[in-house]
């Protein structure tokens, strides 16, 4: 019996052993797995009920921590709420966090990798950890100028230091106020997240760098035109023929200039002509030229496909594979499957405005602990050179005459050469217009690119034009930022 | 013999009263008399049981200080009376088991008393106060299984007299086994039909009815084991029973499945069938039992898994736990998923008493306070705890490697493996080792009926370690 004794025993110890593994397995080298999944309620708790560092612009916070008397110690307050909404994202109990709050969550509640000395001091003191400042790169008055001008428009602006990345200011509309989901009353936060998650116009996506993504419409040929010159196929003065309406290869569809008739009316179009007059059928002809393969190779240069991590991950901008003669003529206007964030839009003008050397974008500058010790600070980080130096350089004159002669007008500016494009993208059947305007100024020492979009035609349905109504939007940005 | 803490002085004290009838009275008591020093084992335990009773104490206190900040005299006050009690214990064992181990009594109230405090915390963080308090009826339930454990170390003096009755022990288990299935009393809690409810008081006969069918099986196996070992066909090195010897284990497995199907519970049907497996296997040293048994028990199992939803649904949610699909399920992942957070916020040191979530883990007082203990204590509180379910388990063990008479080894086996089985599969269930299903944590869990079973246990093991300190170190194992 001794024998079979010690057999159970030893399965006894085995199933022991067992219980030793798995609970250190949970408790020891599964933690940081399980603490970061979303579902994780406890980690919500404690972030929330650490005094969460505050979000700053210009040294002043818009979103901070406020001592309450309940059981969460703090709450989070925005102080200019919808204004910065995008950028700060929403910080709940419940509902999890997004933009600036979500995504670095782990400075704010002082939990980040690089604050351990802190959360040590912390454990011997007794004294609950204090997260880490957040201070962005938004500049205060250009984000104000960015607000105002896109008025009660749906639709949004973005604004790139070209030289550093930084991002001056983001603005998406229609947008929401984070204090009512800050709130402590679960149930009032729930109801505020249904009537927002439920609202038609989506005012919880971040336009400039998620949601259903536009068609860019015109400002894709500014890519095109890039890529024509960089890749050495083409010079500006490079001509197609210029007909005033062409018959898809394949297909009985017909595309038209915008204008309608052909394009600046000789028998042939020079490439400049077709992109200072934004020309569907000379770029046609021209990606037909190009190729796929070319064109999807700048376009992935300039940040297509890849998410953009500003911090918060932008969605991939799209540039569609595989497509047919008809297919890619379409998709060389920015039309077909063609896809973008205003983000991506604004990086190109960037990358042209920088001498083809494209720097990524950011909104943060840098993130300081509690003891006023820089835990972060951001440098300018090179995304990638989709251009040369020649290239860029033809590139802005190309867009200074658009917006000097062309179909850019409307973002000219006394005494300052403002390089643009405009796009008017059309969204199927009767759907109202995207309409788009991309740039930068000065010229010549560029301070700034930007990327505005209005969705539904600003108001005027299929009637409106880029120029008429965001290339104005996009000159009061402008002018903010040359007047600072 | 081995075992050195085993080794007695001889001073001359007297046999205990409740000496065994032996059938070398002379022989043995000539021994006994002259190697026996009973006082320092009670003297041990009484150290033990302090230093138990003083940490239980504290976990209380911190319990308070960590959730209202403020010290409740008066339910302190309750768990001084369960102190005095496990007390009272100590003295009962000094006049009627002398030299029964001095480890179990301590352990027993240790976890006992962590699991008041855990989940009175848990009342607290709810708001629950009275009758309405489980942790109140937890320290109630305390106070009546420490009287019935009292009871049957003072009544039981000679184990021996449970064999005869091994036949009435099975009757009982099985009517105990069954009772959830009558009309009017049964009472299906989370799924399971386990329970009985008599107006506001409901019970868990299944519980009582593990240790019944430990002492039948005890007493069954004593008596046939030959004709199971011994007689039989040899095929590829195996030595298979007779097909009439078959006749108990299937009876055994049918009502393990019954347990299954019927009463929708895995984690009772598993702890049934593993005691007898392993009972069998002791007393009879075939390894055929347990591969027919395994194989039996397996073979069941995977049927059920594919017929019965609640147990495939058991099993998506351990191969699947993180799934969103199996996670948002009903009866799903989310408990058990929860439970893992809990357990990881704990981390190596635990978030302190009172100080951590463990309420948003459903059941975070019964199935799953080892979660909530996880959070609280840390994996160094969870260690210490496995460590002394451990020590229980082997003082158990020891039993059965030192005990004199077959029947007193067998039973003190299978109630030690019960143990065994209990932890294994409620902190394997919670921790993914195996599929979850629901026993209760022994001594820890809210629950009186476990409760009482487990105290039951506890004063079944008294009784068994008294028998074998009182036989001279002379006895040879066969």
């Amino acid at each position: 019996m001794n024998k079979e004794l010690r057999r159970v025993s030893v399965v006894a110890l085995m199933m022991f052993l067992a219980l030793f593994v798995s609970t250190s397995v949970i408790q020891v080298f599964a933690v940081d797995e399980l603490r970061a999944d979303g579902r994780n309620s406890r980690t919500l708790f404690e972030s929330y009920s650490a005094e969460r560092g505050p979000i700053l612009v210009a040294g002043t916070p818009i979103a901070e921590s406020v001592p309450v008397d309940d059981q969460y110690e703090y709450l989070r307050t925005y102080s200019q709420p919808e204004l910065y909404a995008a950028i700060t994202g929403y910080f709940t109990l419940n509902q999890g966090n997004t933009g600036i709050e979500g995504e670095l969550n782990d400075y704010l509640t002082g939990s980040a990798n690089e604050q351990f000395l802190d959360q040590l001091g912390a454990l011997v003191t007794g004294q609950s950890p204090r997260g880490a400042a957040v201070e962005l790169t938004i500049d205060p008055v250009v984000q104000q100028a960015a607000w105002d001008a896109l008025g009660e428009q749906q639709g949004s602006v973005v604004a790139i230091e070209p030289a550093t990345g930084r991002i001056l200011a983001l603005v998406s509309k229609p947008t929401y106020d984070p204090n009512r989901l800050a709130a402590h009353d679960t149930q009032a936060v729930l109801q505020a997240y249904e009537e927002l998650i439920n609202n038609p116009d989506d005012p919880l996506v971040n336009r400039a760098i998620s949601g259903d993504l536009y068609f860019p419409g015109s400002v894709f040929k500014v890519l095109m035109t890039a890529a024509a010159l960089d890749s050495a196929t083409f010079t500006p003065d490079d001509t197609f023929p210029n007909p005033p309406r062409l018959e898809l290869p394949q297909s009985s569809s017909v595309i038209s200039n915008s204008e309608g008739g052909a394009c600046g009316g000789g028998e042939t179009v020079t490439i400049a002509t077709a992109l200072q007059l934004s020309c569907n059928i000379p770029f046609a002809q021209l990606g037909l030229a190009l190729g796929e393969q070319t064109i999807g190779e700048y376009a992935t240069a300039f940040g297509f496909g890849a998410s953009v991590d500003v911090p918060m991950p932008a969605t991939p901008s799209r540039y569609p594979e595989g497509m047919d003669d008809a297919q890619l003529m379409l998709s060389s206007f920015g039309q077909y499957d063609v896809r973008v964030t205003p983000l991506q839009i604004a990086m190109i003008s960037a990358a042209i405005a920088n001498g083809g050397n494209l720097m990524q974008p950011t909104l943060v500058d840098r993130i300081i602990a509690p003891d006023l010790s820089i835990v972060q600070d951001d440098e300018p980080v090179l995304f990638s050179q989709p251009i040369s130096r020649e290239t860029a350089a033809t590139m802005t004159q190309l867009m200074v005459g658009g917006v000097a002669n062309g179909a850019a007008s409307n973002a000219r500016i006394d005494g300052v050469d403002v390089a643009g494009k405009t796009g008017t993208a059309e969204n199927g059947g009767d759907a109202p217009y995207t309409l788009w305007f991309t740039g930068f100024a000065p010229a010549e020492d560029p301070q700034v690119a930007i990327a505005v979009v209005v969705e539904d035609g600003g108001g005027f349905g299929q009637t409106a034009f880029g120029n008429r109504v965001a290339a104005p939007i996009a000159k009061q940005v402008l002018e903010a930022v040359l007047n600072r | 013999m081995p075992a050195t803490d085993d080794q007695t002085q001889p001073i001359g004290a007297a046999a205990s009263p409740a000496a065994p009838v032996d059938p070398r009275p002379t022989f043995t008591q000539s021994i006994a008399i002259t190697i026996r020093q009973p006082a320092k084992l009670r003297n041990l335990e009484l150290f033990l049981l302090l230093v138990a009773i003083g940490i239980s104490a504290t976990a209380i206190v911190l319990v308070q200080l960590g959730v209202d900040g403020a010290v409740d005299l008066g339910v302190l006050a309750q768990a001084g009376a369960l102190g005095t009690l496990a007390l009272g214990m100590h003295v009962t064992l000094r006049v009627v088991a002398r030299d029964a181990d001095p480890f179990i009594l301590p352990i027993a109230t240790i976890l006992n008393g962590i699991g008041i405090a855990m989940i009175y915390r848990i009342d607290l963080d709810r708001g629950l106060t009275g009758w309405e308090s489980q942790g109140i009826r937890q320290m109630v339930w305390t106070g009546i299984a420490m009287i019935i454990a009292l009871v049957v170390v003072i009544a039981i003096r000679n184990h021996r007299v449970l064999a005869r009755y091994r036949y009435v022990a099975m009757l009982v288990g099985i009517v105990l086994l069954l009772l959830p299935m009558l009309p009017g009393i049964g009472l299906t809690l989370n799924g399971a039909r386990l329970w009985i409810q008599l107006g506001a008081f409901t019970f868990q006969p299944g519980e009582i009815a593990k240790i019944a069918l430990a002492v039948f099986f005890a007493g069954y196996l004593v008596t046939a084991r030959d004709s199971l070992s011994l007689v039989g066909r040899r095929i590829l090195g195996l030595q298979l029973p007779r097909g009439r010897d078959l006749g108990p284990i299937l009876i055994v497995w049918v009502a393990a499945m019954g347990v299954l199907i019927f009463q929708r519970d895995l984690g009772t049907s598993l702890l049934y069938f593993g005691l007898f497996v392993v009972m069998i296997y002791v007393s009879t040293g075939r390894l055929s039992w347990v591969l027919i048994g395994l194989g039996l028990f397996l073979g069941g199992a995977a049927i059920a898994s594919r017929t019965l939803t609640y147990v495939e649904g058991r099993f998506a949610a351990w191969l699947d736990s993180f799934d969103p699909a199996v996670y948002d399920a009903e009866g799903g992942s989310y408990q058990l998923v929860q439970g893992l957070f809990g357990m990881a916020d704990g981390g190596l040191v635990g978030r302190g008493l009172g100080q951590g979530s463990p309420t948003i883990t459903p059941l975070a007082e019964s199935d799953y306070i080892i979660a909530s203990l996880g959070e609280e204590l840390g994996l160094v509180g969870l260690f210490a705890i496995l460590g002394l379910y451990l020590l229980f388990v082997a003082r158990g063990f020891r039993i059965g490697f030192n005990g004199t008479d077959d029947f007193g080894r067998l039973l003190a086996v299978g109630l030690s493996f019960v143990i065994v089985l209990q932890i294994f599969v409620v902190v394997g269930g919670v921790t993914r080792v195996i599929p979850l299903t629901g026993l209760t944590t022994p001594f820890l869990a809210a629950g009186g009926s476990s409760l009482v079973a487990n105290w039951i246990i506890a004063a079944l093991l008294l009784r068994l370690s008294d028998e074998v300190r009182h036989q001279p170190r002379l006895v040879v194992d066969e």
